[in-house]
């Protein structure tokens, strides 16, 4: 690297850019430009293979900690036993096709001023651009009594994996007649409709096989996301509201807040009264992934970006992307990530060859699934105010599953969430 | 080859779009919000969702804006559909009619793709051509995916979503004459064609 800037390099070689649609690999003038994407998520993958496919000349390393992928999308199905977790987890192979390196390896800390990431595993990647999407972790200290140590014996189910086969494996050992409590977080965290979906795919596992045993939410909060249709169809399939309920939830206002935990006794302590438990899973308050924290590119919880281009607003050159950004209105889901990605790859290659970035367009579309044949949606098209630094719906368009959809449409929603997953997969990896 | 001309694209589009021409999100930064539902580049991989790549433009246009108006009935793409201008409508048209599509690798039941050809030529080749390939004017049917076929029929037969009236009366005909079997034998022969 040369002590002019890489953009300026582009300027300044004017016959770059001719070279570029001639088809010329940018190699041909001597530059490799290297962007490095760190976190084998829905948010890295997706940048990493845009990047490819938007300009073959960039080299793309993506590193990431597992050497496969396991969405968390639909994998309250496997706590439900539904579907497996073999059936939610994919290799990076798609990845290497596209020409993207990949590398096992865990990220501890990126050199922002030597533009230089390094691992755990002692080796350094110099990148002309790099891209963190690392995810949530959890705020352990927000329920006393939780840590990492007791999320051993009392999942969080947060992250599909162990985990999630161990809050599957307590439902199965439970006895008939017995009683879970999930405990929900605050605003903001990643898949706002999962805490509900869970409860509901609990619900329907237990209707089946345990019928007598019970599903309590406990929540900070006094809404939830896509409200109105859980409780639809919870009144629908699972005698919501009537003294049989299968479903409680109990809203922060009703007490629902939970303060701590007593693993030993299974009992959570709330604001007003204890709740005891046979199966407990407790989903922490959340805040974004360790190398964001390391990197110093947070304020507060999350990551602070230029939502036009997801370029982090406390060290250039760097992006963020997916539930580790604050990306409002824009919820901390797969799709969000997979639809920020590409506009993040889209402003790199247009940066890397000297152009402004572009004008940006995001979508996300979310599907739960409350009973075998009832799913339900949301959809947002979303557009930037750009002097706001603001992602907006577009005014008219996107929101929730119509109430009086058919139940013939909640039957295709759930034919939907299949063909979503597979498809988001594809479009990140494959 | 696809990868390289779509850089091209890029490329140019960025070129053509100076700091004046700003307005707007280009075709493919609109088409790619797509792709998590639809597959990239609009070849789907999921058996509810249909490949909308190669889908004829006007076709396309006519369908987006129908879901817009809420013309033709659907689970969510009357929601999605709201966020698009007609402009940006038709910028999408021609980047997925420029796309070509991977037909859906899935299973078919031979003997009835074998009655299904039978039946597409005698009512349904003269709309929608060589053996249901051809997209002109319509949605291709060789190569979808057949759970969405079945449901495209039946927003037809059942919901109401409009159709030519040659498409009716020969549909009609065709169930009339080889009973309610016909429509599953016309998909699985458009399902064989991958």
């Amino acid at each position: 690297m040369s002590k002019i800037n890489r953009r300026d390099f582009v300027k300044l070689s004017g016959g770059a850019l001719a070279g570029l649609s001639l088809g010329f690999p940018y190699v041909a003038f001597g530059a490799t430009r290297r962007v490095v994407v760190v976190g084998g998520g829905v948010g890295g993958c997706t940048a990493a293979k845009y990047l490819r496919k938007m300009d073959p000349s960039i080299e793309v390393t993506l590193i990431a900690t597992d050497p496969s992928y396991k969405t968390c999308f639909l994998s309250n199905e496997v706590i439900s036993g539904e579907r497996t977790l073999d059936s939610l987890t994919f290799g990076y192979d798609g990845l290497v096709k596209h020409g993207v390196k990949v590398v096992q390896d865990k990220v501890v800390g990126i050199e922002a001023d030597k533009k230089v990431v390094k691992t755990a595993g002692g080796k350094s990647f110099a990148y002309d651009r790099c891209v963190v999407s690392p995810g949530v972790d959890f705020k352990w200290e927000s329920i006393e009594g939780y840590d990492e140590k007791v999320a051993e014996t009392i999942p969080h189910a947060w992250f599909a994996g162990p985990q999630t086969l161990m809050l599957r494996k307590q439902l199965e050992a439970m006895a008939d007649g017995g009683k879970v409590i999930i405990v929900a977080p605050p605003n903001p965290f990643k898949c706002p409709p999962g805490p509900y979906e869970r409860a509901s795919q609990i619900a329907m596992y237990f209707k089946h096989h345990k019928p007598k045993s019970k599903v309590m939410i406990l929540d900070p909060k006094d809404a939830f996301s896509k409200q109105g249709l859980f409780v639809q169809g919870w009144e629908r399939f699972y005698g919501y509201g009537t003294d049989n309920s299968m479903i409680e939830w109990v809203s922060g206002a009703g007490g629902g807040k939970v303060e701590s935990l007593d693993a030993k006794s299974m009992t959570l302590t709330g604001q007003v009264e204890e709740f005891k438990g046979d199966v407990i899973n407790i989903i922490p308050a959340q805040k974004a992934g360790k190398i964001a924290f390391a990197a110093d590119l947070v304020e507060g919880d999350w990551c602070p970006v230029n939502k036009k281009t997801f370029e982090s607003t406390r060290h250039p050159g760097i992006y963020v992307l997916g539930d580790a950004s604050s990306a409002a209105k824009m919820p901390k889901s797969a799709y969000a990530a997979n639809s920020q990605a590409k506009v993040c790859a889209a402003a790199i290659v247009n940066t890397l060859n000297g152009h402004e970035p572009g004008t940006p367009s995001y979508v996300n579309t979310c599907y739960s699934i409350i009973s075998e044949e009832w799913g339900i949606s949301v959809a947002a098209v979303y557009t930037l105010d750009e002097a706001n630094n603001m992602i907006l719906g577009v005014e008219g368009a996107g929101g929730l599953t119509p109430k009086d959809a058919t139940p013939g449409q909640h039957k295709l929603a759930v034919g939907y969430a299949e063909s979503w997953l597979q498809n988001l997969v594809y479009d990140m990896m494959g | 080859m696809k990868i390289k001309s779509l850089c091209t694209a890029v490329t140019l589009g960025a070129l053509a779009a100076g700091p004046a021409m700003s307005a707007g999100p280009t075709a493919e930064m609109l088409a790619y919000t797509c792709a998590g539902c639809h597959g990239t580049d609009g070849s789907s991989v999921g058996p509810s969702s249909p490949s909308i790549a190669g889908l004829d433009e006007a076709y396309f246009t006519d369908n987006m804006i129908a879901y817009k108006k809420g013309e033709r009935t659907s689970t969510i793409m009357m929601r999605i559909a709201k966020g698009y201008s007609d402009e940006q409508i038709e910028q999408m048209a021609k980047f997925f009619a420029a796309q070509k599509v991977m037909g859906a690798a899935q299973k078919f039941d031979a003997g009835k793709a074998k009655k299904g050809k039978a039946l597409h030529e005698e009512y349904c080749e003269r709309c929608h051509e060589d053996g249901g390939r051809d997209p002109t004017g319509s949605g291709p049917l060789a190569g979808q995916w057949m759970p969405y076929l079945r449901e495209a029929i039946n927003e037809f037969l059942t919901d109401g979503r409009m159709q030519p009236r040659t498409m009716k009366k020969k549909v009609a005909k065709m169930i009339k004459e080889n009973g309610d079997g016909a429509i599953d034998d016309l998909i699985n022969y458009y399902g064989s064609q991958q």
